[in-house]
């Protein structure tokens, strides 16, 4: 019997015991769907979790005073030693390095901001020019702080502060007063919502100097630095705190950290994450198997007669094993192609309900799925169609 | 030219050995027309699944055509059977999922006749069989007469040598079996060796020659 008979003969068999084969198509498809979507969910919460890291900078390296106390972790807990100051010439001298594209020195305070009448407490950071490329923030009106002037009398509101003082707009040039200190509105930022810890839209940010003024400090609270590349960022890090200890007479007491490493422990974790439940999803593939091979073993069995009619009417062992083999393929092919189909979908009814999730089935996924599939299949058919090539023709032709 | 020589088939029951088939010595020329008779459990079955490679003998020697088949593998047998065999079962054992004319030409299939050559060849059988207008119909839409037909037009539509009939007409009525029994022996008047078990005496006696078996021997055989 030639390929094309033999595929033609079990499609027709696949396509005339219908629930059966529905049943089974439905079950390797829900497997196979099951790997897409699951991996699409693990794939779109990396990418979220990436997203929002690099939507506060990409090749980031904050710079803070004081050593954690774990090597890699967060500095929350600091040792109980005060540490050194960071100042402003810090600042300059780390944006001589030569990996350093960009800085930006950063104070953060709380101060009455009075402005149309209104007066109210608001969170006042304190930085140059820079902050705004270095920290993806974006305008929404007017322009942000003056290059090279760390005393310009400039103020740039977020877009809630802005609407909250000048509620009937036309807000840029406007007269504010940040405790003693009389700025003009610059720039309104974009709206951007709550990201990384920090709400932009309910901040105001002035100009270094005189939030150090205000702030009564000559210390910065960190200075963010944009490194030229993403290659560029182990060895910044070691120029940086080669330079600070320098600076602080040998004493190494600044935390450097790199959004690149914190990112990239989001990014195993979540992978891991990923390939797990595509993992869980492939055992219920492999349990669509068992079924697939249950179902055909009862089919050699119901067919028995119908195999000893072949033998003897001259099919040879081999074309009973590859007809049972070819019916399996059909059921595990279709019920890849559903699931492939039925994971899109799914995925894509994610990503419209819940569109801040990026979640695209990756394509190795996919491709496992389907692979995985069409192998169950080849294997859950292999007992089954033996079993039939070996029957005894005399023995089958009476049903036995 | 069939020749079995001292074939024995023995069945284990339990610890009993039964002797379906004790001996048996049997020459059948090409074309003759012959019938087995005896008692149910006197080896005809066992017999006719020898004879048409179905079933392995545990001793003796079987030739056809000239050469000897008794140890050939499996699949050497099963080329032989498609070739030069045709089954006719008293359960007819049609595949119930194909129509007649799928079932009938199946083992054009398995033969590997090229597509365009089959569907005439299958027409020629229906036109042949009366079944032109049943072509389309599964076996579950079809009377007993027509489905016996059908297995008669499958068995036959390789032109086999020998045509081997278990029982033929004992699914049938009197009337229908006698209209199968005369389509087979139109295949005998063509030249085709036929070989039929039957319990009818009257059926029996319309072979050119008689074979009468207990238990697992031969004990006539007339012209
Ligand atoms: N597969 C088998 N296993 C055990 N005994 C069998 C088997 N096939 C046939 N027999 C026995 O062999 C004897 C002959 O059977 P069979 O050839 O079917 O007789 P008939 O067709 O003349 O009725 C019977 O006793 C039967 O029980
Ligand atoms: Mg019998």
């Amino acid at each position: 019997m030639n390929l094309r008979d033999t595929l033609e003969i079990s499609l027709k068999t696949v396509v005339s015991y219908r629930t059966r084969s529905i049943l089974i198509v439905l079950a390797m498809a829900l497997g196979v769907a099951a790997v897409v979507v699951l991996t699409a969910l693990g794939d779109g919460a990396r990418g979220y979790v990436v997203g929002k890291f690099s939507s506060i900078g990409t090749n980031l390296i904050i710079v803070l005073p004081g050593r954690a106390e774990t090597a890699g972790g967060f500095p929350g807990a600091l040792l109980a030693q005060t540490p050194r100051d960071l100042t402003l010439e810090d600042a300059h001298f780390l944006g001589q390095l030569p990996q350093v594209k960009r800085y930006a020195p950063l104070n953060v305070g709380v101060i009455e901001l009075a402005a149309a009448g209104r007066l109210r407490e608001v969170t006042v950071l304190g930085s140059t020019a820079d902050l705004l490329p270095v920290r993806h923030m974006k305008l929404g009106q007017g322009s942000f702080l003056a290059h090279g002037s760390e005393y310009s009398a400039q103020i740039v509101l977020g877009s809630k502060i802005a609407q909250e003082f000048f509620p009937q707009g036309n807000v840029i040039g406007q007269r504010v007063r940040l405790g003693d200190r009389r700025f003009l509105v610059s720039g309104i930022l974009a709206v951007q919502g709550e990201s990384m810890g920090f709400n932009s839209d309910e901040l105001v940010i002035i100009p270094i100097g005189h939030a150090q003024s205000l702030f009564n400090t000559s210390s910065l609270f960190r200075i963010l630095i944009e490194a030229r590349s993403r290659s560029d960022i182990v060895s910044a890090k070691e120029s940086i705190l080669d330079l600070m200890k320098r600076r602080h007479d040998g004493e190494e007491d600044v935390t450097v950290i790199t959004q690149d490493a914190v990112l990239a422990t989001f990014d195993r974790i979540l992978r891991a994450l990923t390939l797990g439940v595509a993992g869980i999803a492939a055992i219920s593939l492999a349990v669509a198997g068992i079924l697939v091979m249950n179902v055909m073993l009862v089919a050699v069995s119901q067919r028995t007669s119908e195999i000893g009619l072949l033998k003897a009417i001259g099919a040879p062992s081999s074309d009973v094993r590859r007809l049972f083999f070819a019916e399996s393929l059909w059921l595990s092919l279709a019920g890849a192609v559903l699931g492939f189909v039925l994971g899109q979908f799914g995925s894509l009814m994610i990503r419209l309900v819940y569109p801040q999730l990026p979640a695209w089935p990756p394509v190795w996924a996919s491709i496992a799925g389907v692979t995985i599939a069409i192998l169950t299949g080849i294997l859950a058919s292999l007992l089954p169609a033996s079993r039939a090539a070996k029957m005894n023709p005399v023995k089958a032709l009476a049903g036995r | 030219m069939i020749r079995l020589t001292a074939i024995k088939r023995v069945f284990k029951m339990g610890d009993q050995d039964v002797f379906a088939l004790n001996g048996v010595d049997l020459s059948i020329n090409s074309g003759e027309y012959v019938s087995i008779m005896g008692p149910s459990g006197s080896g005809k079955t066992t017999l006719l699944n020898v004879l048409g490679l179905l079933d392995r003998p545990d001793s003796g020697r079987y030739e056809l055509d000239g050469s000897d088949v008794t140890d050939l593998s499996e699949t050497e047998q099963a080329r032989v059977r498609r070739d030069k065999i045709g089954f006719v079962f008293q359960s007819f054992h049609l595949v119930p999922r194909l129509t007649a004319e799928e079932n009938i030409g199946l083992p054009l299939i398995l033969s590997g006749v090229p597509h365009s050559e089959r569907q005439s060849r299958v027409n020629e059988a229906l036109r042949g069989f009366d079944l032109v207008d049943r072509a389309q119909h599964r076996p579950a839409e079809l009377s007993g007469g027509q489905r016996q037909r059908v297995a008669i037009a499958r068995a036959t539509i390789l032109r086999p040598t020998a045509l081997l009939a278990d029982e033929p007409t004992g699914n049938l009525d009197h009337k229908i079996g006698a209209e199968v029994m005369n389509l087979l022996e139109s295949l005998h008047h063509a030249g085709t060796t036929l070989i039929l078990v039957t319990h009818d005496r009257e059926l029996g006696a319309r072979a050119h020659r008689h074979i009468a078996m207990r238990d697992g021997e031969i004990v006539a055989d007339e012209k």
